[in-house]
This record gives C-alpha cells, structure tokens and sequence, in this order.
C-alpha cells in the first residue's frame, strides 16, 4: 500500500508565515521544529540557571539565609525537573534530531509530521504550568525524584501540578520517539543501508528505544502516584500499608534510561563533530553501533544501583554492581574510539572541537565516578551526598551540555547561513571550562567527607570549599553572557559561511545554508561514506 | 565526490520514493502499542512486588467472584473475532456488512464496560480499603480507559464506513486496520490481566 503526497499539503505550505514568524506557528517542516525545540530549551536553561544560581547563594554560606527552607526546596526541585525535562532531553533529542535525522536519512521531512509537531507544542504549556506553579500554592518540594512519603506529605497542589507537567513532557518525549524509530527504520531513501547510517542516527534510534520502552512506565507510576495524593490510595504510603520502595523501582525503571536518554544522543552527535574537525575517518564505526546498543540492553537493567541503600537484598546488589561496571565496557570503547579518531588527525582548534574535548575530560571523569558509586561498600558511604550531585553533573553538564554548545558552534552556520565569532566562542569555552570544573570538582570532596545533598544548611567546616563551588558556579553563569552576544552578533552580522564552511562529507552539509524547505533543491544525495575524510584529501591532492 | 553517487538509477528511485512511500503508519502505531504495554507491564509488576512482599491486613478480602470477568473475557474474544470479520467483508466491498459487525463489535465493548462496573458496585471493598483493592481498581480502571476508547473509535470507524460518503472503503482501509490493531491488543492485555488478577 502507497500514500501519494497530497498536492494540498504544498499550497497550505505556501500559507504558512514566512521568516521568523513561522516559528511561533504549527509548523509541520522539521528543521523549524528543531528551531523551536532548541530556543525553547535555552530559555528553560536560562531559568533552571537562574535557580542554581540561587541554590549556589544560598549554599555560599553554612545558614540558610538567602531564601527560606521551603522555598529551598522549591528551587531545588524546579531547578532539577526544569535542566533535565525542559532543557537537556527536548534539546539533546528533540532539537538536534529533529534538525539532522532527515537529513541523514535522506528524507524530506520526518516520518510523522504532524505528530512531530504535536510533540514540541505540548512542552511549552507544560513548562509554563510547572515554572507558575511555584506562585500557586509553592511548587513541589520533593526533589525530581518526587520521593514518597516526601511527595505525599509536602503540599499537594505544586507536587500534582509537578506531575502533570511531567506526564504531558513525557508524552511529547514518547511521540518524538516514535518518530525517529519511524523515520530511522523506514524514511531511509532507497540504496541507503542501516551501517552506511552517520553515528548519531544510531544514538538516536537506540534513545527513542530507551524512551518508548521505559518512558510509560514512569507515566503509570506517577499516575499511582497522584492516586495517593489525591484519592488517599496506599500504593507508596506504609501507613496504609503500601510499599515506598516499588515507587523507587518504578521510577528508576524510567530514571536510569533517562540518563542515557540525556547522554547517548551526545554520543551521537560527538561522533559528528571530531571526524569532521579532525579530518579523520570516525574510527571503529561498528564497535560504535554495537556499543550503542549494548548500553541500550545494559541501560534497562541496571535501575537498581539508585537504591543500594533502599534495604536491596544482598542478590540484587551483586547483580546490580555487576551490570552497572559491565557498562563501563561499551562506554570506554567508545570513548578510545574517540581518541583514536583524534589520533593523528589535522586538528582544528576551534570552538566545536574544544567544547568536544572538555566532554571528553569531563565524561571519563564522571564516568569513573559512576563505576566507583555502582560498587555496593563506596555507593553507601556517599549515597545521598554531594559526590552524587558532583557525578551527575559531570555526566550531565560535562558531558551533555558541552556537548549540546559544541553542537550549536558546528551546525550554526548550516541553520543561519553564518559563521559564529570564533573569539568569543573560545572565551565561552574557556569561562565554561574552568567555571564547571571549580563548581563541581569540590563536591567530591564535600561528599566524601558527608556533607549530604538536598538541604540549605550544612556544617560551617564546609563552607571554604561551598565557596569555591559558588565561585565556579558564577563564573558558568558568566560563561552564557559571550554565548549570547555571539550568537546575537552573528546572527545580525556575521560572516557569511557558505553552503560547506567546515568542508564536512555528511549529507546535511550537501546542500545550500540555510537548507530550502524540503531540504534539497533536486535529490537527496547517496551518501555511502560520511566520514570518509582521507580519502577525499588524498584524491584533492 | 567519490561519496556521491549520482547514478541515473538511484536518482530515479529516490524520486519514485519522494512522491509515494511505503505506508509506516502501521509501523508507528505498532510502536506506540509497544509503549503503552510497557505501562501495564509496570502497573503487572507493581501488582506482582506487592503480592510477594506485602501482606494484607487479617480479614482483608482475597477471593474475588469469577462469574462477570469468565464472562467478560469471552466477550472481548468474541469481540476480536467479530472485528476480524468487519476488516474482512470491508475487504470485499461488502461495507454495510462491515458496518454491522463493527456495530456488534462495539455492542460487545459496551456490554463489557457494564459488566465491569456491575462487577464494581458489587465489590465488598472499595478503592482505599486496602493494597490490594487499589492496585484491583488501578488495573481494571485503567483497562477499562482502553477498552472506552476503543469502543469510540470503533463507533467512528462504524460511521465513516456508511455507503454513501463514508471515508472507510477497500481503498482506504487504514483506519479500520489501526482500531482492529488497537482493539486485539486491549483484549490480549484483559487476558494477562485476568490470569494475574482473577486466577493467580
């Protein structure tokens, strides 16, 4: 069965706003939707910054002063909800997959466009909603775990609100994936083959694999979940004889993926970014694949490690601790793979590829954190502490953001048309670097000698090093305002980059910058080798 | 560029491609089916943790009456089975055939959510008497939802296949194919929800 492309879809396209308009509307082109995805998650970022900044204030001193131990909580658990469901999933997924996967696999538009659209829209009434729900009655106090009894006792209209919010964003996080599923597995244009594919399409399909597989359970949870709130159920209430730590295995069902949902996307798109400013074949593309997909069956059993201290049977640690080091296998191959690409290669020093690096810093140092938090003895003398909160920062800022900066510095210029100031963007490396590194690298130590996370006073013995942390953290402030001067300044007058200024050999770079509305002018190219970059200076030569 | 393949045949193809492709609606749909098992597969497993390891208070009620839900699983079989049919003389240009088995169809879904809410107004327990009425009352209900929504669709579908001016002919056979899909996979959830609710 064939479905022909209905020739009304084109006029109702020519009706559709033209310039910067189009993206405030129901558009159904998927690099505007991608456009919509990544602005929209900056501003949420530019408010979950805002709201660490306060929490650093706050922490810069041993008392709770700057703001009251309820509204702490707010801050805390808006800041949390808001980096991970508003910023770093949309805009690591929705954003860049949006933008390149049709590309990639030769498509003119995604698989579902209209569903695609649907997707964005629900986020920014549910950002909304959860950002007002702090002047309703005070947002939720939980933490984003949204731990009962926690949940259950602190006020019920910010923490219902809290997981509405969640349900909506995780709705649109579901038909995004799938979507890509969709469009990677069927939109291929024809003589395309799956392991011709570009690295982040590979990411891409096995996160929205992790998305549809554990995405709904987290949905049914905190359906039970506001069933306890609201109708006095007992599923994670003990006093009516329920179980807290079901809620603990449901959740981290969801939770544990969502990291990977957080980060192998930036695997993906890493993997774009070194071959091409390295002018170096990506070295080992099938280990890669494997690796991928290794992490995905991995990823769905490891949940269990968040709860070590959650009275685990002595079974379920040994299982748990040896799944999560097991992922340390695909992980590090991955990771000599990306060394290996950079080996020998003509390195451009730029922006792209110093934000790349500073992930490849940052990761393996979060990484290594993460093997030493799986094993049983470590994970309960630091559970709960700042080294938790210092190791997933590092995975998730060091590695994942940086990456989602070095993203924009090599894929501005095909959105735009132009070229980023170089200048500024190695300030805003080198401000973000330094500022990461002296705002979390501290709280290993405050974690180790137990200062525990989630509260607003702590012993005056950590007050020096809380200091530094804060100190790290203004200075990351600092670090957006470069960031958004270049992105403002190139915009209005920045160099004009042409259709390939970087010389990259992937599909989306074969056509004119900014791309036309279905992407080519005439056919999608067959692009059997995307990083194959020494062949083709061999042959210039 | 060595990259490019810029061969007649490939280009022709691909532009063949553009125009008309192959129909992944079903595809998506399947996926979508695939997300919604793996929330009751997490209400199943919930169900199970809370069996093992929490017991019910003395005097809370285990045994559950078999009679309504026997009858309700033969009701959704047979549903399945009637939908099956509606596709089939859909198949055949016989449209007002198929509008009545989907009728039936549909007939059999509503029969369905009556008995379950007689079954529920003749419960001895309500929703927060204890553990094991929530999580009862969380299945079912949120079964029920499905089977709900199914029956709408199914009485949309049942409309839009009407002789003159329906949009549900041999031609476009989708809809019906993506609701009977729907529909196989509720009652493929209510039998593991009866083995594990009712007879486990």
């Amino acid at each position: 069965m064939t479905i022909s492309i209905d020739p009304q879809k084109t006029n109702n396209e020519s009706l559709q706003p033209k310039g910067w308009l189009r993206y405030f509307s129901f558009s159904l082109d998927h690099k505007v939707i991608g456009i919509q995805y990544l602005v929209c998650g900056f501003l949420f970022y530019l408010i979950g910054g805002t709201l660490a900044s306060a929490i650093r204030i706050e922490l810069a001193s041993p008392m709770s002063d700057f703001m009251p131990r309820d509204v702490y909580n707010q801050v805390l658990t808006l800041h949390g909800t808001i980096m991970i469901f508003l910023w770093i999933v949309p805009v690591v997924n929705g954003a860049f997959g949006n933008y390149l996967i049709p590309f990639y696999v030769g498509a003119r538009d995604m698989a579902f466009p209209r569903l695609n659209a649907v997707a964005f829209w629900l986020i920014p009434p549910s950002g909304l909603m959860l950002v007002a729900s702090y002047f309703v009655e005070g947002a939720a106090q939980a933490g984003w775990t949204a731990y009962p009894p926690l949940s259950i006792t602190t006020p019920q209209s910010g923490q219902i609100i809290w997981i509405l919010s969640v349900l909506l964003l995780g709705g649109s996080s579901i038909f995004g994936g799938i979507n890509f599923i969709a469009t990677i597995i069927k939109l291929r244009r024809p003589g395309l083959k799956l392991m011709q594919l570009p690295m982040y399409c590979w990411a891409m399909l096995g996160t929205s694999l992790l998305v549809v597989l554990s995405t709904p359970v987290l949905a049914g949870t905190l359906i039970l979940l506001s069933f306890d709130i609201i109708a006095h159920t007992g599923f994670f209430n003990p006093v009516l004889g329920g179980n807290v730590v079901v809620y603990q295995h449901l959740f981290w069902f969801y939770s544990h993926p969502a990291v990977y949902i957080m980060v192998l996307p930036a695997f993906g798109l890493v993997s774009e970014i070194l071959p091409v400013h390295a002018r170096k074949p990506l070295f080992g593309y099938t280990t890669m694949v494997f690796s991928i997909m290794g992490i995905v069956v991995l990823g769905l059993v490891v949940w269990a490690h968040h709860m070590f201290t959650s009275g685990t049977p002595p079974w379920m640690r040994l299982f748990f601790t040896i799944a999560t080091a097991f992922i340390a296998v695909p992980t590090g191959i991955k990771f000599f793979n990306w060394v290996a690409t950079l080996w020998g290669g003509k390195i451009s020093i730029n922006s792209a590829m110093l934000f790349s690096c500073g992930f490849i810093i940052n990761f393996v140092f979060g990484g290594i954190t993460g093997v030493a938090l799986a094993q049983v003895p470590f994970d309960i003398h630091v559970h709960d502490t700042y080294f938790v909160v210092a190791h997933f920062h590092y995975i998730v800022y060091g590695g994942t953001v940086f990456i989602i900066f070095s993203s924009i510095y090599h894929w501005f210029p095909k959105v735009t048309g132009k070229m980023l100031n170089e200048k500024l963007g190695i300030l805003h490396f080198i401000i973000t670097f330094i500022g990461f590194n002296l705002c979390f690298a501290p709280q290993h130590w405050l974690g180790l000698n137990g200062m525990p996370r989630r509260v607003a006073e702590y012993d005056p013995q950590f007050q020096f090093v809380n200091q530094i942390s804060s100190l790290g953290a203004l200075l990351m402030a600092i670090s957006t305002i470069p960031f958004l001067i270049n992105v403002f300044l190139s915009v209005r007058n920045g160099k004009d980059a042409g259709d390939n200024p970087w010389n990259a050999l992937t599909p989306e770079w074969l056509t004119s910058s900014p791309p036309p509305v279905e992407n080519w002018e005439g056919e999608a190219p067959l692009v059997e080798e995307p990083y194959g970059y020494g062949k083709e200076i061999s042959e210039q030569k | 560029m060595t990259t490019l393949d810029s061969s007649k045949e490939i280009q022709k193809n691909n532009s063949e491609f553009n125009e008309t492709h192959e129909d992944f609606r079903m595809f998506g749909l399947i996926t979508f089916l695939i997300a919604d098992g793996m929330t009751f597969a997490g209400f199943f497993a919930a169900y199970l943790t809370y069996k093992a390891v929490n017991p019910l208070p003395d005097g809370a009620i285990y045994e559950l009456e078999l009679p309504i839900p026997t009858l309700n699983t033969i009701l959704l079989l047979v549903s399945s089975a009637t939908f099956h049919k509606a596709g089939k003389a859909l198949l055949k240009d016989k449209n007002s055939d198929s509008q009545k088995w989907l009728f039936f169809t549909a007939f059999l879904g509503i029969i369905f959510l009556i008995c379950q809410l007689f079954e529920y107004f003749h419960l001895p327990f309500g929703l927060t008497d204890n553990l094991f009425a929530s999580t009862f009352y969380a299945l079912t209900g949120f079964h029920g939802l499905h089977v709900t929504l199914g029956t709408l669709m199914i009485l949309i579908i049942a409309w839009q296949s009407r002789i003159n001016g329906g949009r549900l002919t041999s031609q476009n056979m989708f809809p019906l194919e993506a609701v009977e899909l729907y529909w196989h996979f509720v009652d493929g959830i209510w039998v593991i929800l009866f083995i594990i609710l009712y007879l486990l």
